[in-house]
């Protein structure tokens, strides 16, 4: 087992540093306080390849892997969580599930102009009813003829104005599974102005405010029948299996906030001075800072496993990420969470203002506990690994 | 079109700073980024292969681990690099420096020759004008902007007091100021693929018509006496005074060391 990074991914976090300094730091107050999308950050992140980073070169990516994708995710939320989470819910949750699960012709369709970040994407599958446990969907799609109907609603939807392309989960019927009446689930792919496609409020949220969280609503909607994504009835598993890589994604973030609030802390410290001593004089700083940046370090190093679990199912299509990926998000959704309010504290009063960093990262972390499946589920997803 | 840049690994500013006991730099031990003004000429290159689908080959000289420079303007879009590298061009000053490329750059077919104005470690503006000057090409210095003309280019020059606008010839050789551009970031397929990709290595051997006698420290005329890091400064002195009676103790005071 070898610790240090290759070449490549020194490289590429080099690059994914230098570009959150100098295009995204610039912006991540004033897009928070006025809740604007950032989309020239969007066009820029684009044009340097960051929307399709492990997509296959031949679908129009840039024919890296997850550990690379992971570091881009981690690098944009040192410093903004609203753009690392632009690129995670774009690549976890849209590109992923139609690399996996499309046809030659949907991925031919989608994949190069989502991996190019000419389109935008996006996925939906909470509803009001329906968070956590997915047989609460009531999204329904009927097909009649050669169309699907969606009806229906999706909440919290991340990217949700601003993207081209949704997947969306949907009610396609009943089975019986032992004995039990069961909803049907299936996956669709949905293009941005389908007649009956509309949406609904814009979320005003605690955190990651620049990020376009709105309804979406389907009323009659009519898709081709050849938008129905995998197999009619795996919509859950595919859903299940496209979180399982989105908490990866999630996970990156936390981490890259745990970090971001930690370095501005270490240099706040220095600086800060109280009783003619500069506050990193004292021992409680010192310990306080120990204490995060170990548990931060333990947090990276299950994020960077579970990347790369996820590339060896690439590679061999077998292998499950999905503790691995549920322990990343639950350890650096907490570690976040911890660490980011004990920066608050050691900013004193300042950390409590807007001008400082540290206060929009407190907020930002809290939502990594809870989408892409809250810190709850990924323990019963994690011990349900256990008690098998 | 073929366009060759050359690029220099220098020092990182926000790095220390090392010297060897001859006073030339400890390149081997400090934090190294691709030279500002010959990451200005390498975007204008890649933006002439944008345009006119050149073929961009980087080329440095240095010691191995000048490879990473070459591999980060892969990654931006370079199509081919070239490392010169060998201990006998060791210690080399600009005359040796310039000697050395152009050494190398007769082996390669070429249009145009972008090289940075100069390296923020040397600052010399020397190495770019003598290449030219080896290869008997026209040089054009300070290049603002850069555009094709047929077989002739038409460069923006800076100046103090504004610009020339001058047109040559290709092939030819400008400099590229780092207000040139905002130079492009490295993709991460880019990182990829130019971590996978050769780079050819010349030594000594692969030079043509140069005479060692102008090569490596012992062909550099260039004598460093000494060079230090920046000494500093004592706390000096503090005085309160009323505005007029400081003005006539700093007066007083400049008057002493006879700088007034």
């Amino acid at each position: 087992m070898d610790f240090t990074l290759d070449k490549k991914y020194e490289m590429a976090q080099n690059l994914f540093r230098e570009f959150a300094q100098n295009e995204v730091k610039p912006l991540a107050q004033e897009i928070d306080e006025n809740h604007r999308f950032p989309r020239e950050t969007v066009d820029k992140m684009a044009k340097y390849g960051f929307l399709g980073i492990p997509v296959a070169k031949e679908d129009g990516g840039q024919g890296c892997d997850p550990l690379t994708y992971v570091m881009c995710v981690e690098e944009l939320s040192k410093v903004c969580g609203t753009t690392g989470v632009i690129v995670s819910a774009h690549t976890s949750l849209c590109v992923d599930p139609i690399q996996t699960y499309g046809t030659p012709e949907q991925k031919a369709k989608y994949l190069p102009d989502l991996a190019s970040g000419r389109k935008l994407g996006a996925f939906g599958l909470t509803e009001p009813g329906a968070g956590t446990d997915a047989q609460g969907q009531q999204t329904k799609a009927v097909l009649d003829g050669d169309e699907w109907v969606l009806n229906g609603s999706k909440c919290f939807i991340t990217n949700g104005k601003e993207a081209d392309v949704y997947i969306v989960i949907a009610v396609t019927g009943t089975v019986e599974k032992r004995g039990k009446k069961m909803k049907e689930i299936s996956a669709f792919i949905v293009e941005k102005g389908t007649p009956g496609f509309t949406f609904g409020t814009k979320e005003n949220k605690m955190g990651i405010c620049a990020s376009s969280t709105y309804e979406l609503i389907f009323t009659d909607c009519r898709i081709p029948k050849d938008a129905l994504l995998g197999q009619k009835g795996k919509g859950f598993n595919i859903a299940m299996h496209t979180l399982d890589g989105g908490r990866i994604g999630i996970a990156a973030q936390a981490l890259g906030l745990a970090e971001g609030a930690l370095e501005t802390t270490i240099e706040y410290v220095k600086e800060r001075k109280q009783f003619g001593r500069s506050i990193a004089q004292f021992q409680n700083t010192q310990f306080q800072l120990a204490d995060m940046a170990t548990k931060v370090e333990a947090a990276k190093l299950l994020v960077y496993k579970a990347a790369m679990t996820k590339a060896q199912y690439q590679i061999d299509h077998k292998t499950s990420y999905s503790v691995e990926a549920a322990m990343a998000k639950l350890c650096a959704a907490e570690v976040a969470m911890e660490v980011t309010t004990k920066c608050v504290q050691l900013h004193g009063g300042y950390g409590y203002i807007k001008e400082y960093d540290v206060e929009r990262m407190m907020r930002d972390a809290k939502i990594t506990e809870i989408y892409e499946g809250t810190s709850e589920v990924q323990r019963m997803v994690i011990s349900a690994s256990l008690l098998k | 079109m073929k366009v060759i840049v050359c690029v220099k690994q220098v020092p990182d500013t926000k790095g220390g700073v090392q010297f060897n006991p001859d006073g030339t730099l400890n390149r081997a031990a400090m934090l190294t980024i691709m030279n500002p003004d010959d990451k200005a000429g390498l975007e204008a290159a890649l933006r002439l292969k944008d345009e006119y689908g050149a073929e961009v080959t980087v080329l440095t000289m240095g010691l191995p681990k000048a490879e990473d420079v070459l591999r980060e303007a892969m990654a931006m879009g370079a199509d081919k690099g070239i490392l010169v590298t060998d201990r006998v061009l060791g210690g080399a000053d600009t005359w040796a420096t310039s000697t050395t490329i152009a050494g190398a750059i007769r082996n390669l077919e070429y249009d145009l020759i972008i090289t940075g104005r100069q390296a923020i470690d040397g600052d010399t503006a020397q190495v770019g004008p003598q290449i030219a000057e080896h290869l008997g090409l026209p040089v054009i210095s300070y290049a603002q902007e850069i555009k094709i003309d047929g077989d002739s280019v038409v460069v923006k020059r800076l100046y103090d007091d504004g610009y020339h606008m001058l047109k040559a010839k290709m092939p030819c050789l400008i400099t590229a100021l780092s207000e040139l551009n905002a130079p492009r970031y490295m993709t991460p397929g880019g990182i990829f693929d130019a971590l996978q990709a050769d780079i050819t290595v010349w030594g000594r051997a692969n030079l043509v018509d140069v005479d060692d006698s102008n090569l490596g420290l012992k062909g550099s005329p260039t004598k460093i006496a000494k060079a230090s890091d920046k000494v500093r400064k004592g706390s000096g002195e503090k005085v309160n005074l009323d505005a007029e009676e400081s003005v006539s103790y700093i007066v007083g005071k400049l008057k002493d060391k006879h700088v007034i």
